[in-house]
């Protein structure tokens, strides 16, 4: 490691640059220990420039200092990883036959929330530049979104915004967006959460690293020419949005996908071809945070001529080139020699490709101009897990838990219509339908949807071979506000569930960390419980965490955010035959459910849609009793005993009975079915209770003793509760309707209230 | 069989149509790049779907200007066949190698999904291995689909029999409510008058293999195998009869 305490030029600051002051750092969000921190690495006080490279870089967005303590104690091991959390632009595992499955989930939520549009766009594209920088092609994406509620205009128009950002993007670029999550609540309304999720698959062999190496080797920029969009992106994503925050639109990028995809075809050539030695995106803190990333991982330093970087518009200081968020660029670390053959396939996809500097030995990341040193930092010293600031904050139990916690059961009204109820229910948008959402992508393009949108989890099929992958992301943040520790366990083994619903075996987690802002100890509290519960549950279900992202600072003047710690799952499918859906396949065919049912309305949809509150403890996850449901479950799906598998969550059993039922829209199936109902269950709790590691499942006749001696065999709690059959749904003496009535709910009230005009 | 597969820069259907001929139907294909000519040794020229040159302006109109655009011209002109899928419709169209035009969906917004379509005319090159008014379930993905033409040429197209493709539901009703995107007539493809080329909104590509679905579509890629195959057999008997 090259020294870094050594001053090694005279650096000037630039004739017209404002004065080097407290106000100065304090506006760019550095604090007076920050400071001084910063003068003792340069041995000097830094420039205009040099501050704005730090500020950047130090920001909460891209040196993770509130968190990367405690994500530092997730478990991160595993036989199959690649590339662990942290080492690489996004996580890699082994998927056997010499490939490897490339995946990550990144948040867009400020500018979103100012631009939905382009903050929803720019995200997609930033989280699939993320991994074909690492050499893999993106089969698929999914996106985790939340909204406040759809009675507020201004909420119909982030959601508009979002979806529309998203498909077009997503649509142009030619990578299907399979699935996700969409969920409403009244404290998303003023900062919703836009988080996006990358899937690819590499050889194993033509990977490529985030780094340089090689003193004397060029520095190229490649893609899109440099503008003024997103400078200090990654400082304004790292405050709490404020009236203010309408000010600084500017700091939202303006996406390009066909760039992109020019972008993603000529990069993928590069690395084919083997022509560079390192290549990482630009996205948050740009030019700066590859070069100084880029350098720090290869151990060594960079010199560029900032004047060198291709423009959009004249006039652009060094400061606002190296801040600059542009989209759709890299930069790659070509090995000398190849610069020639670089430059034909870039221009062959008709982009720029320039060198702008070289690879030196001397640990430092220098920027000149105009024959003048401009800035010369360490490397170390700005990127991640080097020396950059690392905080472990304050934690205060929250107030409102208690009294949140207090809710008695006891006292809810059961003076109920179930029938009325259950339709009620399904015209929730959080239950209802999102197919309003998930038109709007192309989910089919490049061939491989085995299962798009709409059943537990997606599938994606790998050509010339047998095998599948299946992803979904998960959090019911309504669980976690009630309790961190235990909602975050919930959404690691939802996410696990779901896959195994869909015949997976469950591989590997990336997670997009939304939380407030980390400086308030209550905040903090939630924040470190979610992690505790997500090692917890990562390290039962033998799932490492291979990566993903924090998002602090989710607040609204008016409301708390609910704590979204969203799980970004993939799993391994060796036989795509086995691939399984939710819905019920065939008239008589046995329906099971597997796992118990409990008095567990804490926190569940039903509490909110019917009661309007967002109370109680919620429902409680025994790891044991998950751990054999999925193993079983796993174990008759691939044995080919199951026909529909469909994991029981938001809206319990009678929504998950109906999903089963009207799932598959043109050939709806009813069921027949007698609930049992122990000792003590109450009706809504047996229809509407949320417990954990159920299932629902529908079997063929003629597989029926096997499929029930290996439930024996494994001592799983189940019961069999009826037959599929019919246009009704039946719950007997409690539930009777037709499955047109159920559809119509189901299928249109996301539209409905989607589309309102006033 | 030899199929080409045009690749503009913006095209990202290239890769399912291309896998359709050489998986699902075992047959040879190459990509042809945008800025070559030669389409000699192809007897059919595939224009995917995608978006050409991005397409920010309007879908396939940068593209009808490209060095391949007009070598298709002249290969279709020559009698070689040739499907264009989604956007590839939108550029037979903008290239006026087929009549009407693709304006925004009828909903204005980007319409991804599965779609049934009956057959129309079961007698182009394209479409001999479906039965006349069958109904096949293929996915659509576009926001520039709704087929438009005017009043005397909509006329000259339904009495020449040159709608191939008519959206409806599963159990193949066509009206204005089986209609996903505002197409004149539910029109989901049509022929050229000399029914050599086909463009159709719908992606027969993406439903040539049944674990993704549906391998509906792939009935029309062997269809085109029969078409050329005749042909070449009619070449055949041709040359020794002359000899």
């Amino acid at each position: 490691m090259p020294s870094s305490d050594t001053i090694t030029s005279e650096v000037k600051p630039i004739a017209g640059d404002p004065e080097v002051n407290e106000a100065l750092y304090s506006e760019l969000g550095i604090l007076p220990d920050e400071f001084e921190q910063i003068k003792g690495f340069l041995g000097r006080t830094p420039t205009f420039t040099e501050l704005g490279v730090y500020s950047v870089m130090w920001s909460e967005h891209c040196s993770y200092k509130n968190s990367i303590a405690l994500l530092k104690t997730l478990p991160r091991e595993g036989d199959a990883l690649l590339a662990k959390a942290g080492e690489e632009n996004a996580g890699a595992v082994d998927i056997g036959g010499g490939l490897a499955v490339v995946f990550k989930i990144e948040s867009h939520n400020h500018p979103s929330a100012l631009e939905p549009y382009q903050g929803a766009a720019t995200g997609v594209g930033g989280i699939h530049r993320d991994i074909f920088t690492m050499g893999a092609r993106p089969l698929a994406s999914l996106n985790s979104l939340r909204f406040g509620s759809l009675d507020n205009p201004r909420v119909r128009h982030l959601l508009d915004g979002v979806v529309r950002g998203i498909g077009d993007y997503g649509n142009c670029f030619g990578v299907p967006t399979v699935g996700g999550e969409v969920f409403f609540d009244e404290c998303y309304t003023g900062n919703p959460l836009v988080n996006a999720m990358s899937v690819g698959v590499v050889k194993v062999d033509g990977m490529i690293s985030a780094t340089m190496e090689g003193i004397g080797n060029p520095i190229m920029i490649v893609g899109s020419k440099t503008g003024r969009d997103g400078i200090h992106g990654a400082t304004f994503a790292s405050v709490e949005l404020s009236k203010e925050s309408e000010s600084q639109r500017s700091s939202v990028q303006v996406g390009d996908p066909f760039t992109e995809k020019l972008l993603l075809e000529a990069s993928l050539e590069i690395i084919k071809e083997k022509l560079a030695v390192g290549m990482q995106d630009m996205g948050a803190a740009g030019i700066t945070c590859s070069c100084a990333e880029m350098s720090a991982k290869g151990e060594v330093g960079v010199e560029i001529d900032i004047d060198k970087v291709p423009t959009r518009e004249p006039g652009m200081s060094p400061y606002e080139i190296l801040l600059s968020e542009s989209q759709e660029r890299m930069l790659l670390c070509v090995k000398a020699g190849n610069e020639e053959r670089v430059r034909e396939i870039f221009s062959k996809w008709e982009l720029d490709s320039t060198i702008i500097g070289e690879v030196t030995d001397t640990g430092r990341f220098v920027v000149t101009s105009k024959g003048q040193v401009v800035s010369d930092i360490p490397s170390t010293t700005l990127a991640l897990g080097g020396e950059t600031p690392v905080y472990i904050r304050e934690t205060k139990r929250p107030a409102y838990l208690d009294e949140a916690h207090a809710l008695d059961i006891g006292e809810l009204s059961q003076d109920l219509d179930w029938n009325e109820t259950l339709l009620t229910m399904l015209a929730s948008p959080n239950l209802a339908d999102k197919g309003w959402v998930f038109h709007q992508y192309d989910s089919s393009v490049r061939s491989n949807t085995v299962v798009g949108p709409g059943s537990d989890a997606a599938v994606i099929r790998l050509k010339k071979t047998r095998k599948a992958l299946a992803m979904a992301t998960d959090c019911n943040a309504r669980y976690c506000y009630l309790d961190p520790f235990e909602g975050t366990r919930i959404a690691v083994a939802e996410s696990a569930r779901n896959l195994v619903c869909s015949g997976a075996k469950p591989l590997a987690v990336t997670n997009c960390l939304n939380f407030g802002n980390p400086y308030k100890p209550e905040v903090y509290y939630t924040f470190k419980a979610a992690i505790e519960g997500m090692s917890d549950a990562c390290s039962a279900l033998g799932t490492p965490v291979t990566g993903g992202n924090v998002s602090f600072y989710n607040e609204d003047p008016q409301r708390k955010v609910f704590p979204t710690p969203v799980i970004g799952m993939v799993g391994l499918i060796d036989d795509v035959a086995c691939v399984t859906t939710s819905w019920f396949k065939n008239e008589g065919d046995i329906i099971y459910v597997l796992g118990v049912s409990k008095n567990e309305l804490g926190g569940t949809e039903f509490l909110k849609v019917i009661h309007n509150r967002t109370e109680g403890i919620p429902p409680r996850l025994n790891m044991e009793e998950e751990l054999r449901l999925q193993k079983t479950l796993l174990s008759a799906i691939e044995k080919r005993l199951v026909r529909s598998a469909h994991d029981v969550s938001d809206g319990g059993l009678a929504v998950a009975l109906t999903e089963c039922c009207i799932g598959d829209r043109d050939n709806p199936l009813g069921a027949e079915v007698t609930l049992e109902k122990l000792d003590g269950l109450r009706v809504d709790g047996l229809l509407f209770g949320e417990s954990q590691s159920r299932v629902i499942v529908s079997v063929a006749p003629e597989d029926h003793g096997d499929f029930y001696r290996l439930l024996t065999d494994a001592n799983q709690e189940f019961s069999r509760v009826g037959v599929v059959g019919g246009q009704r749904m039946t719950i007997t003496g409690i539930v009777d309707v037709a499955l047109t009535d159920l559809s119509a709910k189901f299928y249109q009230s996301l539209p409905a209230l989607a589309e309102r005009m006033v | 069989m030899r199929v080409a597969v045009i690749t503009f820069p913006g095209s990202n259907s290239d890769h399912d149509s291309y896998s359709a001929v050489k998986y699902c139907l075992q047959e040879e294909v190459d990509y042809i790049w945008h800025q070559d000519t030669d389409l000699s040794g192809y007897d059919c020229v595939i224009l995917p779907g995608g978006f050409s040159y991005g397409d920010y302006l309007r879908s396939g109109a940068i593209a009808r200007f490209s060095p391949i655009v007009s070598a298709v011209q002249k290969f279709v002109a020559d009698g070689g066949f040739a499907l264009g899928i989604c956007n590839g419709f939108q550029v037979l169209t903008e290239s006026a190698i087929l009549p009407g035009a693709l304006i925004r969906n009828r909903s204005i917004k980007f319409l991804g999904q599965w779609a049934y379509l009956r057959v129309e005319n079961n007698t182009t090159p394209f479409t001999t291995r479906y039965q006349r008014h069958q109904v096949i379930r293929v996915p659509i993905a576009h926001g520039e689909g709704n087929f438009y033409v005017a009043d005397g040429q909509l006329a000259e197209i339904e009495d020449n029999n040159r709608v191939v493709f008519r959206y409806c539901d599963k159990e193949g009703v066509v009206n204005d409510a089986t209609n996903p995107n505002g197409s004149r007539n539910s029109i989901a493809g049509i022929v050229n008058a000399g029914g050599n080329v086909l463009g159709m909104m719908p992606h027969p590509e993406r439903a040539a293999d049944a674990i993704l679905g549906s391998d509906d579509g792939l009935l029309l890629f062997e269809s085109l195998r029969d078409s050329i195959n005749k042909r070449a057999g009619e070449k055949t008997s041709g040359t020794v009869s002359a000899a």
